[in-house]
């Protein structure tokens, strides 16, 4: 086995237990890592009971897991999963960062984390070290107050392991802000100071666990490879390739802000009634200005996509964040009517402080100035704040509310689906009409209604997708190409930064997977057999759903109404959506993907792919009849 | 990550006076003459860590099985490092000749030194203070 530590941890926090775990290789061949490995993991643990798993409960799971391509990989990521509180699925949601290279030289391919611990803690890993220690001082605290504990806690730790080591270079860190805590479904987890995996809410099932961080230190080398020789060939040519990309390197994906607005006609405004603007403010140069450093990147990555802000006087001097990348220039811009780099840089920094991520948070902050705007929510509703479009003050004020839970809070922190049902009643009206989601998801930036969006190229992006409103994981036709969902799990599982892949062929990363690992895998073989067996799996955990929603396959495969209506405004205004080429791509695909007319995984796809067991699941989920 | 953006690389400066060599009780440590860098003969050094104590940057550390101490021997007057960085176009390192006139030993920093003088240029005070308590 090579470009695998070869173990696991297994973390039980009820009992305190820890344990090694080792996985055979034929599962990890099939499985990869990351994404395709939790959801395999999660399978054989939870799928027999899946529905009455509630996700926010001692009985979910959460993974951490890195791939065979972490760390060797230039640009890195881990991937975090487990029942997600959005979807009620499984989502493989990562996020960039050093975690996964500590982990794995310290000698752990993943965690494996179960049970729930009676007080507030945090994972401390320094090699074979592992201790689950008290996190009570910073329970409650938000990003950099937390950040700076667990740096001085660690740091004195690490020298009483390694006494007389000399200076030590600060361990990795995944951690979660009072959104977390509070088990809001909007919540991150975090690493760095605001690189998140927001997708899932993974935030809200640590903190179920009363879960606060993650620490990890690793001072042996990462584990060796197949072929090292042509490894190091590759990331040259990698090097290259991604220089090439020069823009991505200078802008990150900051200059989006305005370019999805008044280029693509894709870009939420004042939550998706609107998705073109020509704010020149908005700019990627006005971004550029508040940039105290221009390139930065997680370790060994040549692209450099992150930038770092600072606001350093004015109203809100003090705020720091990374970039805002483009998802953040939108959910905490554009689509709460916010066209200044100055106040969205100062929203994205205090939604990072919360832990709250700021795709999901953004949504609901948006949903709830639309039912303010409509007169549906009133002042009194929103404990008093008048929830004006671009007032950054008032959604500040809101976004603390919703991470700890208070008034109107309560209810926003549920995630903008749920919040949409519950307002619903409260009304007596239809409000989810205004809650633009997938599954329980809030979608990424990204729109479909123009067409021109080079996400979601086909509308059926979010609708057929095993991970909802994930932007980075879309459906597309066919089914095995670079655009399509299965390559998508590739990345996921052999956990890389997908960003620092955009300059290569799909044939680069294959190649470098059998370099690294030494196992042969043709393209085919993925997209015919194992990114297949993980999609059905994924599908057939996102049908089985529960405990507080199931959704309904082929039903609830659909688009939010307002992405049915024309859009108002810009060069495509009255451009719409075609039903029917909708609906014939969604059976399309649903055919490639071998499932029947409502979207359910057919018994002989199940059969082929050796998932008997799940054709049983859901024949008693009624799923199959 | 101290702070998100300023992660420095913390090196050898090659002090004009050697406070490490001088340090060192076993003669572990000798100045190669042609780069002025220091070399660590592992089989003497019993890995007791003066020379970190004596270095004014803490540059010395223990290599990770703990059986002798770590400094950068500039790659034989070819630093890899130097050759990586080109190499990923991140053009952050470039190998300059010694200068007589600039004291090396001044610019030795601890990488919390460091970190602080740089986050206080480039981020501000306020901001620097609120990251580093
Ligand atoms: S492309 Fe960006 S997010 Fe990805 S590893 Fe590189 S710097 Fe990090
Ligand atoms: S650790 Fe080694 S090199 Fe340093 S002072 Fe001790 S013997 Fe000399
Ligand atoms: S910086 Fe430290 S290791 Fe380098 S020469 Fe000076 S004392 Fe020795």
């Amino acid at each position: 086995m090579r470009g695998y530590a070869g173990k696991f941890l297994e973390i039980d926090l009820s009992s305190r237990a820890i344990k090694e775990k080792k996985v055979p290789d034929s599962v990890l061949r099939d499985y990869i890592g990351g994404r395709g490995l939790a959801t395999r993991i999660l399978w054989d643990i939870l799928g027999s009971t899946w529905e009455s798993v509630d996700p926010l409960s001692s009985e979910n799971m959460l993974l951490v897991l890195t791939g065979p391509l972490t760390g060797y990989f230039p640009g890195t990521k881990i991937c975090v999963s487990g029942k997600s509180p959005q979807s009620n699925g499984v989502i493989g949601s990562t996020v960039a960062g050093e975690f996964g290279i500590d982990l794995k030289c310290a000698g752990y391919d993943g965690l494996i984390i179960r049970g729930k611990a009676e007080q507030p803690c945090y994972l401390f890993i320094c090699d074979n070290h592992v201790e689950i220690k008290e996190a009570s001082p910073i329970w409650g605290k938000k990003a950099r107050e937390t950040v700076r504990f667990l740096v001085k806690e660690s740091l004195k730790e690490i020298k009483d392991i390694r006494p007389g080591y000399g200076e030590v270079i600060e361990p990795s860190f995944l951690y979660i802000g009072p959104s977390g805590e509070n088990k809001a479904r909007i919540a991150a987890v975090t690493s760095k100071y605001a690189h998140a995996a927001g997708y899932g809410g993974y935030g809200a099932v640590m903190g179920a666990k009363n879960l606060k961080a993650l620490v990890a230190k690793g001072f042996g080398p990462l584990p060796d490879v197949y072929d090292k020789e042509r490894t190091l060939d590759l990331v040259q040519e990698f090097l290259v390739k991604n220089f090439e990309r020069e823009r991505f390197r200078r802008w990150g994906t900051g200059a989006g802000g305005y370019y999805f607005g008044a280029e693509t006609s894709s870009e939420p405004i004042r939550n998706w009634q609107e998705e073109w603007h020509q704010e020149q403010s908005y700019k990627g140069e006005e971004f550029d200005k508040y940039w105290v450093k221009k390139n930065w990147g997680d370790f060994g990555c040549p692209t450099t996509c992150l930038k770092v802000s600072v606001l350093k006087d004015g109203t809100y001097e003090g705020a720091i964040c990374d970039n805002p990348d483009y998802e953040l220039e939108s959910y905490l811009g554009t689509n709460l009517g916010i066209f200044t780099p100055e106040k969205n840089i100062y929203l994205s920094y205090v939604s990072n402080e919360l832990g709250s991520c700021g795709i999901q948070s953004g949504a609901v902050l948006g949903f709830a100035a639309e039912l303010y705007q409509k007169g549906i929510l009133t002042r009194e509703d929103l404990d008093g704040i008048a929830l004006e479009w671009g007032d950054v003050e008032a959604f500040a004020a809101l976004a603390e509310r919703i991470a700890t839970r208070q008034g109107i809070g309560d209810i926003l922190s549920e995630g903008i689906y749920r919040a949409a049902v519950k307002i619903s009643e409260m009304k007596g009206l239809d409000v989810l009409k205004y809650a633009i989601h997938e599954k329980g998801v809030a979608i990424g930036a990204h729109g479909i209604r123009s067409g021109r969006d080079y996400v979601t190229t086909n509308p059926i992006a979010y609708a057929c997708s095993v991970q909802a409103g994930d932007h980075t994981s879309g459906a597309d036709l066919p089914i095995g190409h670079r655009h399509s969902e299965l390559f998508s799990i590739m990345g996921d599982s052999a956990v890389y930064c997908f960003f620092a892949a955009m300059a290569l062929d799909n044939r680069d990363i294959f190649n470098f997977y059998e370099a690294v690992t030494g196992w042969e895998l043709t393209e085919e073989e993925w997209y015919q057999e194992k990114a297949l067996r993980i999609l059905q799996l994924q599908r057939a955990m996102l049908l089985l759903g529960g405990p507080d929603i199931t959704w309904k396959p082929n039903l609830d495969d659909e688009l939010p109404p307002r992405f049915w209506e024309p859009l108002p405004s810009g060069p495509d205004k009255g451009r719409s959506l075609d039903r029917t080429a909708f609906e014939k791509s969604k059976l399309e695909y649903f055919n490639a993907a071998g499932w029947n007319e409502n979207g359910v995984p057919k018994p002989e796809t199940l059969r082929n792919l050796g998932l008997e067991d799940v054709e049983v699941k859901l024949r008693e989920a009624s799923l199959i009849s | 990550m101290l702070v998100p953006g300023i992660e420095i690389p913390h090196l050898c400066f090659q002090c004009e006076d050697y406070p490490c060599v001088e340090a060192c009780p076993e003669g572990a440590l000798s100045v190669i003459h042609q780069t002025g860098a220091v070399k660590v003969d592992v089989e003497t050094c019993t890995a007791c860590g003066l020379c970190i104590t004596a270095c004014p940057g803490k540059v010395p550390h223990l290599h990770p099985d703990g059986s002798s101490i770590v400094i950068c021997d500039l790659c034989d007057g070819e630093p890899q490092c130097v050759k990586a960085c080109l190499e990923g176009r991140w053009n952050a390192l470039t190998l300059l000749p010694r200068e007589k006139s600039i004291s090396y030993k001044m610019l030795a920093a601890t990488p919390k030194e460091l970190t602080r003088k740089v986050a206080n240029h480039i981020l501000g005070e306020k901001t620097t203070k609120e990251v580093l308590g």
